[in-house]
């Protein structure tokens, strides 16, 4: 998708007003983080699952060469292909020449960011062939021609009346007089639509949360199976993945699976979580002929061994975006990138470039929910700081705010001077506020003053007091 | 406590300088109760957190430097505030990592600076308080001092050892108030958003005061209730502990 | 350069180093070649009995109803019945596995085979069980066929209680020993937790979103005979 994170203030604005976007967040803050809570309490390990979780990525990341290359290698074995693609561009081209190899019309995908990222459908589209979406969430959205809002809730800004407007707008060969005044229609009509497209579909394209190096497997996990449908009824098959996606073995995925679906959707294990091995084999009375994996890096490489190194353990279960304030504030589309909320702040800037979303790792209170809820320990705060730092050293700060902050500095590291102005201006704010004991408005300071009040001072500072009352200094 | 008194130098934060001496009186009262004795260097500012959260490592270094300078000499420092303890203690030996006698001058700080609530129940093993407060009180726990420094029954130990005080818990206690340093005032709306959030959690738990340990956070959820047109009053929890209520009007209220 | 060379040569300069002396490398496909199991939850590692009974309580948490039945041989009577209790023609489509095979369907309209979607009921063996999350494991094969697991709208699926394991790493570790083979892997496994669901509306939890509304287990307990 387009990049649309400059106007991320704008974009906020707007979804603070938007009603129908509000309730849905609020059912979200509610929602995900309360069903995780209960099922890391039923889980006594759960903690330690964590630590393991995050040394097995941590062991990959370090290693990972060697671990993409074995990958390889097994995929091959297993009968299948491996495709490399150092940036978008590249991993459309492979994507549509596999299509256009098998002479593809109609194209199944299951859930897949790393579609996202390629813009893979709009590309598929102009080359004339016919993608469609078949996770429910993707689906709508792809019908209302949006990008998701959620990494794994794709449609949650939406309300039903949304979903039926874009069902009746769409799918025209049905009565115009049916019901669809409830969830259960919807889906009931969403499924028999799709039903008809898996089955007619030449290629399936799925992502991937897991690369094995061991057994060359990909895994997909989903509630749905409409991943399951998409990857198996066609002739071909095509995983999207990146190459952060990848673990050791079984064992070690084994862990990361006992941590994702808590941390996401506070599920014990997801509905179905496939490891597709190669093409379907000799015996098999279905599944595909072709196996492809496209392994997409799109800046990654650059990050190893840097300041948001630690960012690759991601697995995308979507715990940070749940537990933010400021997305349960403004919902995904603020951010105008497919990655929202606390890891798209880090990771955006690290795909798409610092210029472009500057705003981004900005717009955190740096409350540091995300690193306690991240089931690999991620420390987001700390690379939303390095980002800023980027910015500090070489990129665009306003010069208002640069300023500030240098005047700032210089009264602070000169305390006898600093103490001196600290007492004339507290004494003048303290007179004035004596009546009210606070400010409606005040001329420095009105973005804390537009919806809040400033509260009066004292009136004498501390070390004022301190120096009256002649309290110990030494 | 027994032996020696605890030399121990108060870190007063900029903003309890500025906005609300009371807060650092009560810090210094109530650690001197428990035999500690308290020298504030006026060579103290800001702990440069600010500066450091912007991106700006060189500033934040230089207001490092200085509160190492002034304050390694103490043998415990102690700030009234979760966030500049958390910068203190956490932030400065990473601030350094790459100058080792800094380095090693900011972990030693590091491992003597406490934030007010634990350093009374963590170190000083405090239990009682003698004060009296007959009222209904929640508590909002500050982002920093919860998740970077792990407090959260420190300041609950102590405010039921307070004489009539009833805790009862906001189901969001731990979410953060949107204040967030400069972030409140970059992206007000944004911020007074999860502002509202608090406060409306706040208000259900029909508690009459809101304490916190944190003045920053504190100045918010005081300023934007105040602005709601809403009655509850928001204080330090130090100035409860060392009952010094009637000594000033609640955060963003007439006295 | 190839991509493929341009990505491992960006991420070894990235680590700062270059690719893999010997010895690291035998120390990595050591690690790579002899899996040992990470943490395995406690929940999972009681005894045969334990087990299936958490295996039940947990399938029937994700919506799942579960019945446990004395011998194999009684599967197409239970089939029946639950298929009655669903208000279902007697029509089902059957996985082409031995043991479905030698048991005795004559009261139903049972076919054998892949699905091609027209089925409303497909009934198949499971290769699996984990106790820890209530998981059935599901491995493509002769015996059987995947859209059997995912294109009808009642699921039905028999596993033997001396399939059942604690934990999910125990069946990785079956697959290994069964296999002489290095791949040891079959074109898909599935874990299959519960009917398919979705809560992509409103966030409203919907059962039956694309594969099966309906997941019915059947537990052959048959603990008498040896095998
Ligand atoms: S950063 Fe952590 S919490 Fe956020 S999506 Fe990734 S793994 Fe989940």
């Amino acid at each position: 998708m387009k990049l649309n994170a400059h106007n991320f203030k704008e974009n906020a604005a707007k979804a603070l007003k938007d009603e129908d976007l509000q309730a849905s967040l609020a059912k979200l803050g509610t929602g995900f983080p309360l069903k995780r809570l209960a099922a890391a309490a039923r889980l006594p390990e759960f903690e330690a699952l964590r630590d393991q979780a995050r040394d097995i990525k941590d062991h990959t990341l370090r290693h990972l060469d060697f671990y993409l290359e074995k990958f390889e290698c097994k995929v091959q074995e297993t009968g299948g292909h491996v495709h490399w693609a150092r940036d978008i561009e590249d991993g459309r081209k492979i994507v549509y020449d596999i299509c256009e190899s098998v002479g593809a019309k109609t194209v199944t995908k299951g859930k897949s960011m790393i579609g996202e990222e390629m813009a893979i459908n709009e590309y598929l589209e102009e080359k004339g062939l016919i993608p469609v979406e078949t996770d429910l969430g993707e689906y709508i959205i792809q019908l209302r021609n949006e990008p998701p809002s959620h990494i794994i809730a794709p449609a949650i800004h939406l309300r039903k009346s949304h979903v039926e407007e874009a069902f009746r707008k769409t799918h025209t060969e049905l009565p115009p007089e049916r019901n669809l005044d409830e969830p259960e229609d919807l889906l009931k009509e969403a499924r028999a639509m799709l039903r008809k497209k898996f089955i007619a579909a030449d290629v399936g394209i799925t992502g991937a949360n897991f690369m094995i190096a061991e057994t060359g497997s990909t895994v997909i996990v989903t509630n749905e199976g409409n991943g399951d449908l998409t990857q198996t009824l066609p002739r071909v098959h095509i995983v999207l993945c990146s190459i952060e996606k990848m673990v050791p073995n079984l064992e070690d995925c084994a862990t990361l699976l006992r941590v994702l679906a808590r941390s996401a959707t506070g599920q014990e294990q997801s509905v179905y979580t496939t490891f597709s091995t190669g093409p379907k084999q000799m015996d098999d009375p279905d599944g595909p002929d072709q196996f492809h994996v496209v392994i997409l890096d799109n800046g990654r490489s650059r990050m190893l061994g840097h300041d948001t190194h630690d960012m690759l353990r991601c697995i995308r279960c979507s715990a940070c975006i749940n537990h933010c304030p400021v997305y349960q504030s403004v919902g995904g589309h603020a951010y105008g990138s497919i990655y929202p909320g606390p890891m798209g702040s880090v990771l955006t800037p690290a795909i798409y470039g610092l210029e472009q979303s500057c705003d981004l790792p900005n717009a955190s209170t740096m409350c540091g929910k995300c690193e306690e809820v991240c089931p690999v320990r991620i420390p987001i705060p700390q690379m939303l700081r390095s980002w800023r730092e980027k910015q500090w050293e070489d990129g665009p700060v306003p010069i208002l705010q640069r300023l500030a902050m240098s005047v700032w500095a210089f009264w602070a590291v000169r305390p006898k001077a600093y103490h001196f102005g600290a007492k004339i201006k507290m004494r003048l704010l303290g007179l004035l506020g004596r009546k009210n004991g606070h400010f409606k408005s005040l001329l420095f300071s009105k973005a804390w003053t537009k919806s809040r009040d400033f509260p009066a001072p004292e009136g004498k500072t501390f070390q004022q007091l301190w120096s009256e009352k002649g309290g110990r200094r030494s | 406590m027994s032996g020696e008194e605890k030399n121990v130098g108060l870190f007063v934060t900029c903003l309890v300088d500025l906005f609300r001496p009371t807060v650092a009186f009560a810090a210094v009262k109530l650690m001197s109760e428990a035999g500690c004795s308290i020298c504030v260097p006026e060579r103290q500012t800001c702990c440069g957190q600010p500066a450091f959260n912007s991106g700006d490592r060189h500033d934040a270094r230089k207001m490092a430097e200085m509160v190492i300078e002034e304050f390694e000499k103490f043998d415990y420092v102690v700030a009234p505030s979760g966030s500049c303890a958390a910068m203190i203690k956490k932030h400065y030996p990473e601030l350094f990592s790459d100058q080792a006698d800094w380095h090693k001058r900011a972990l030693d700080l590091s491992r003597k600076t406490y934030e007010l609530m634990s350093f009374l129940t963590d170190v000083l093993d405090v239990k009682e308080v003698e004060t009296t407060l007959n009222r209904k009180v929640t508590y909002h726990d500050s982002c920093s001092g919860l998740r970077e420094l792990g407090i959260k029954d420190q300041p609950r130990t102590l405010m039921n050892a307070v004489e009539g005080l009833d805790l009862v818990e906001g189901e969001n206690a731990e979410r953060c108030c949107g204040f967030g340093g400069t972030f409140c005032l970059k992206y007000s709306d944004i911020s007074t958003r999860i502002a509202d959030d608090k406060c409306d959690d706040i208000l259900k738990t029909e508690a009459d005061m809101v304490l916190g340990g944190d003045l920053g956070c504190l100045m918010n959820i005081a300023g934007r209730l105040t602005r709601r047109g809403e009655t509850v009053e928001v204080r330090h929890v130090a100035e409860v502990l060392a009952g010094m209520c009637d000594d000033v009007a609640p955060i963003s209220r007439k006295g | 350069m190839s991509s493929r060379d341009y990505i491992l040569g960006r991420v070894r300069w990235s680590l700062g180093r270059g690719a893999f002396e010997r010895d690291s490398c035998q120390q990595l496909e050591a690690r790579l070649n002899t899996p040992q199991s990470n943490l395995i939850p406690k929940r999972g590692q009681g005894d045969a009995k334990a087990q299936l009974s958490l295996f039940v309580k947990m399938a029937t948490e994700v919506n799942a109803t579960v019945s446990r039945l004395k011998a194999l041989e009684n599967v197409p009577k239970a089939v029946a019945k639950y298929l009655k209790e669903q208000e279902l023609d007697a029509t089902v489509r059957l996985a082409d596995h031995p043991e479905l095979q030698k048991l005795d369907w004559s009261k139903l309209d049972a076919s054998t085979g892949f699905s091609t979607g027209d089925d409303l009921v497909g009934v198949v063996m499971a290769y699996a069980g984990a106790a820890e999350t209530g998981s059935l494991a599901l491995r493509s094969g002769a015996d059987s066929p995947t859209t059997l697991n995912f294109l009808p709208d009642y699921h039905i699926v028999v596993l033997k209680a001396a399939d059942l394991v604690g934990d999910y790493e125990a069946v990785y570790a079956r697959l290994r020993r069964e296999s002489n083979k290095t791949d040891f892997m079959p074109r898909t496994l599935s874990w299959v937790t519960g009917p398919s669901r979705t809560a992509d509306i409103e966030q409203t939890l919907l059962l039956g979103a694309h594969g099966p509304r309906k997941l019915h287990i059947l537990v052959i307990e048959d603990n008498g005979e040896a095998s």
